[in-house]
């Protein structure tokens, strides 16, 4: 159970957690808002869940983009950009 | 976590001296290091990997005929990734001409009407403890092992897929390629809270994609 919040934002409802976890992650929460959301995170196993799996989404789109160029594929683009160069006419 | 890339940088100058002489290895190395992350971005755009590797292509000859206008405003990275974005919203138009309901997607992309997680997850009016997980999320098992997958990876690409245009751009230059928010904002030509929003709904849906996928997989086992 979530503690009753005394400040005027009231408790937060898990509901209200997912839309606000990308603020959260991003830093962009002021400090009332930062401590409601870390109350609610302190009471609560599955928003906590939530955040892991946030933070896991996070880190596997960056995998993602962890791609080198092929050499052929590079050698080919270069070749292209050699023949469009204005100054090699 | 973010890389930084870009932004006002005194090596910035040096390479475009470098590229306005023509130097092949200043080429080869701006080619090396973009050509990966220019492709992922234009396949937000376009069908498929060939068409995304041709507007790669084109954007190239575009840098080349163009570092002589470049005037240094923008981070010669960023002014690269929007001759990209140029190309690739033009050639995604054109090899998806009928676009039914364009104004129903518009607002999807904005997103004010999709909640990042199905309202039936959670605990209605009537229930115990309303807006509360009626049906929770779980610890996600050794994670690292299963993100390696390929069948993870396919999953997460086909979820990016199927996001709408401009939150495919967001997620993809600041999640999969490690772009700041700020670069993406200039890149892109949106306002900070424009940019959080769309980023929160394709991490949503990303993360949604992986949860069914762990779930139906963890069913199994």
């Amino acid at each position: 159970m979530t503690p009753v919040a005394t400040d005027p934002l009231g408790a937060m409802s898990c509901r209200q957690f997912v839309e606000i976890v990308t603020d959260y992650l991003e830093q962009q929460l002021d400090e009332a808002r930062r401590l409601w959301t870390d109350e609610h995170l302190a009471g609560c196993d599955a928003c906590r869940n939530y955040l892991e799996q946030m933070r896991t989404t996070i880190r596997a789109l960056r995998d993602l983009g962890d791609e080198s160029l092929d050499v052929a594929e590079r050698e080919r683009i270069l070749a292209v950009m050699r023949a469009a160069r204005p100054s090699s006419h | 976590m973010a890389v930084e890339r870009g932004g006002v940088d005194a090596s910035d100058a040096e390479l475009v001296e470098a590229l306005r002489r023509g130097d092949e290895d200043a080429y080869a190395g701006l080619v090396e290091e973009l050509t990966p992350a220019l492709t992922r971005l234009a396949m937000a755009h376009v069908p498929s990997r060939a068409v995304a590797e041709e507007v790669v292509q084109d954007t190239w000859v575009g840098v080349i005929n163009g570092i002589d206008r470049f005037q240094g405003r923008s981070a010669l990275r960023t002014w690269i990734f929007q001759i990209l974005l140029n190309i690739a919203r033009t050639r995604g138009k054109r090899e998806k001409r009928t676009l039914p309901f364009a104004s129903l997607r518009r607002r999807a992309e904005e997103g004010r009407d999709e909640p990042a997680v199905d309202a039936d997850r959670f605990q209605g009016r009537r229930g115990e403890n309303p807006g509360s997980w009626s049906r929770p999320p779980v610890e996600w098992q050794s994670p690292d092992v299963r993100l390696a997958e390929d069948e993870t990876r396919r999953v997460m690409l086909e979820a990016i897929a199927g996001l709408p245009p401009r939150q495919r751009e967001v997620i993809t230059l600041r999640d999969v390629l490690g772009y700041s928010s700020a670069e993406v904002r200039n890149a892109l030509e949106l306002t900070e809270t424009n940019q959080r929003v769309l980023l929160h709904r394709a991490r949503s849906k990303v993360r949604a994609a992986l949860e069914e996928l762990f779930d139906e997989e963890d069913s199994v086992r």
